[in-house]
C-alpha cells in the first residue's frame, strides 16, 4: 500500500522473518555505520566563511566614489525606514552633486534589513552589503556612523550589478 | 600484603573507569556527530581531545539549583547512590586472569565474592532507587514521571536479566564471574552456546543503563530532562558519570559472561611467558569492553525510542518467556550432552 509516496507496513503483512527484529536491526544497523564515513556538513566556521551570493541583504553600507559618498542626503531612506533606523543631516558642498550628509548614522539595532533604503535611493547610494558578522558590547557602539558605513563602490560591484538587473 | 594489593587495585580501577567515562562521553559525542554527517567535538585541544576536561571544569563551576519546595536531603542523596552504586558494581568483574608480581600471585578482580552474579544483579537493581528518589524528591511532574517510568522499566526487565543469566550459570556451574569466565575456555564462548541468553541479557542490559531504545526515563521530547531536571551542576554531574559507569559495568559484564572475559582463545597454547599472557587477557578484556560500548553507542542511533506500552509488552509478554524457554533448552541440552 501506497500513501504520498511512501511505502505502509502494517505489523499484520510482516513475514516472520521480519517480525524476528534481529535482522532488521542489523539491517539498521548497516546503515547507521555506512553514514559515519560518509563527507561531513559542517562548515568549520571562523576559519571556512561562507560567501553570500550577490542578492544577499546584508548590513546597508554607503557606497564610496572617489572618495567620497555619492549620498546628496536627500532623506528619502531616512523617511522610508520602517524601523526608523537611519538618521540623516545635509549640508552643501563644492562637488557638482551640491549637498552631502554632515551626519549619516544608522542603529544597527533598529535595523532589520528589509533593504527599502536601498530600494528607494535615487542616486544608489546606499546599498545592502555582504557583511553578516556584526557584534557590539553597547548600545552607542551599536549606531553606525559615517565612518563605519562608507564603503568603496569596487567592493560592491556583485551588489550593484544586481540591482541594475533587477530594475 | 593482600590488603596493599587491593588497596592498588581499586585505585587503579577506580581511576581508570572515571577516566573511561570522560573520555567515553567524548568518544560517543564524536561518533554520534559522525553518523549524522557531523564532526562533533573538535576545538578544545587536539581533535578536541580536551574537552572531557572543559566539560568537567564547566559542571564544577555551575550554580548548583534546588527547587524551593524539594526534599532538600533526598535531593541532594539521590546522586550519591546512583553514583555508588553505579561504582560498586565493578568490583566483582574479573578484568585479567591471575598475574605473578613480586612473587605473589595477584587475583585480577577487586572483590572475589563466591555469589559474583548474584551480586551485580542485586546492586544493578538498587540503582533504581537514585533516580526513583530523584523523581520524587524534585518536588517536578516530569521528574516524577521519570522516576516512575525508570522504576517500572527496570523491575520488568531484571526479571528476563535474571532468567538469562541462568543459562550461563547452569554451562559454567558456578556463580563466581572468574569462573564463568574460564568456563569459556577456547572458543566456547557463551555468545556461541548461549544466543538467545546473550541477545535477551544484552536487551535487558540496554533497559537497566536506560540508554537510547529504553531511555525512557529521561525521553526528552515527553519529559523535559526525566528524573534529572532538576538537577544541575555537580549533582547533574553524578548523574551523568553514574549514567556512563553503568554503560561501562554493563558492557563488562556482557564481555564476561557471554564474550569470554579475558579469554583470547587458545593463548595458554602458544607457549608465551607467563606475565604476557596476563597482560594479554587484560587488553583483551578492554578490547571486548570497548567493541560493546561501541555497539552501545551505534544502537542509539539506529533505534527509535520504544512507547512506555510497546517496553511492556517486550518485556513481559516476549523477553520473558523466551528467556523461560532458554533456560529449560539449556537444562536438556546440558542433559543430553554432558
Amino acid at each position: 500500500m501506497r500513501r504520498n509516496g511512501q511505502r505502509i507496513i502494517h505489523a499484520k503483512d510482516l513475514s516472520p522473518w521480519q517480525k524476528l527484529y534481529i535482522p532488521e536491526i542489523v539491517k539498521g544497523l548497516r546503515i547507521t555505520i555506512s553514514q559515519i564515513f560518509k563527507p561531513k556538513f559542517t562548515r568549520q566556521y571562523p576559519e571556512e566563511r561562507w560567501e553570500p551570493p550577490a542578492s544577499f541583504r546584508g548590513r546597508p553600507v554607503l557606497v564610496e566614489e572617489n572618495d567620497v559618498e555619492r549620498c546628496v542626503a536627500c532623506g528619502l531612506c531616512s523617511r522610508v525606514c520602517p524601523a526608523l533606523a537611519i538618521e540623516v543631516d545635509a549640508s552643501e558642498t563644492e562637488f557638482t552633486k551640491e549637498r552631502y550628509p554632515v551626519k549619516f548614522e544608522i542603529n544597527m539595532l533598529r535595523c532589520i534589513f528589509c533593504g527599502m533604503c536601498e530600494e528607494v535611493c535615487p542616486e544608489e547610494a546606499i546599498v545592502m552589503s555582504k557583511e553578516y558578522e556584526l557584534t557590539f558590547t553597547s548600545q552607542e557602539e551599536a549606531i553606525f556612523g559615517k565612518e563605519k558605513l562608507l564603503m568603496p563602490a569596487e567592493r560592491l560591484q556583485d551588489r550593484l550589478e544586481f540591482l541594475r538587473k533587477q530594475r | 600484603m593482600t590488603v596493599v594489593f587491593s588497596a592498588i587495585k581499586i585505585v587503579v580501577v577506580l581511576g581508570a573507569i572515571l577516566a573511561a567515562v570522560t573520555y567515553l562521553i567524548y568518544v560517543e559525542r564524536r561518533i554520534s556527530a559522525f553518523i549524522q554527517n557531523r564532526i562533533g567535538p573538535n576545538r578544545v585541544g587536539p581533535y578536541g581531545l580536551l574537552q572531557p576536561i572543559a566539560d568537567v571544569l564547566k559542571l564544577i563551576v555551575k550554580e548548583d539549583v534546588t527547587p524551593k519546595l524539594a526534599n532538600k536531603a533526598l535531593h541532594d542523596l539521590a546522586p550519591v547512590i546512583s553514583i555508588s552504586i553505579a561504582l560498586v558494581t565493578f568490583a566483582v568483574v574479573p578484568f585479567g586472569d591471575r598475574i605473578s608480581l613480586f612473587g605473589q600471585e595477584v587475583k585480577l578482580q577487586i572483590a572475589d565474592v563466591n555469589v559474583g552474579i548474584l551480586y551485580v544483579l542485586a546492586f544493578a537493581s538498587l540503582g533504581v532507587y537514585g533516580i526513583t528518589l530523584s523523581g520524587w524528591s524534585s518536588n517536578n511532574k516530569y521528574s516524577l514521571l521519570g522516576g516512575l517510568r525508570s522504576s517500572a522499566q527496570m523491575i520488568s526487565y531484571e526479571l528476563s536479566m535474571g532468567l538469562s543469566v541462568i543459562g550461563v550459570v547452569l554451562i559454567a556451574g558456578s556463580l563466581q564471574l572468574d569462573k564463568i569466565v574460564e568456563a569459556q575456555y577456547g572458543w566456547k564462548w557463551n555468545i556461541l552456546l548461549q544466543p538467545v541468553g546473550c541477545v535477551i541479557f544484552t536487551i535487558a542490559a540496554f533497559a537497566e543503563t536506560n540508554r537510547l531504545p529504553f531511555d525512557l526515563p529521561e525521553a526528552e521530547p515527553e519529559l523535559v530532562g526525566g528524573y534529572h531536571t532538576e538537577y544541575s551542576g555537580l549533582k547533574f554531574g553524578l548523574f551523568f558519570l553514574a549514567e556512563y559507569a553503568n554503560l561501562i559495568t554493563a558492557s563488562a559484564i556482557i564481555t564476561v559472561l557471554y564474550l569470554g572475559g579475558w579469554q583470547f582463545p587458545y593463548l595458554q597454547d602458544f607457549g608465551l611467558p607467563e606475565l604476557l599472557v596476563s597482560i594479554i587477557g587484560v587488553v583483551t578484556f578492554i578490547v571486548k569492553v570497548l567493541c560493546v560500548l561501541l555497539f552501545f553507542v551505534v544502537i542509539r542511533w539506529t533505534l527509535p525510542r520504544f512507547r512506555y506500552d510497546q517496553l511492556m509488552n517486550l518485556g513481559w509478554k516476549v523477553m520473558l518467556p523466551l528467556s523461560i524457554l532458554n533456560v529449560l533448552a539449556t537444562g536438556a541440552g546440558i542433559l543430553l550432552f554432558r
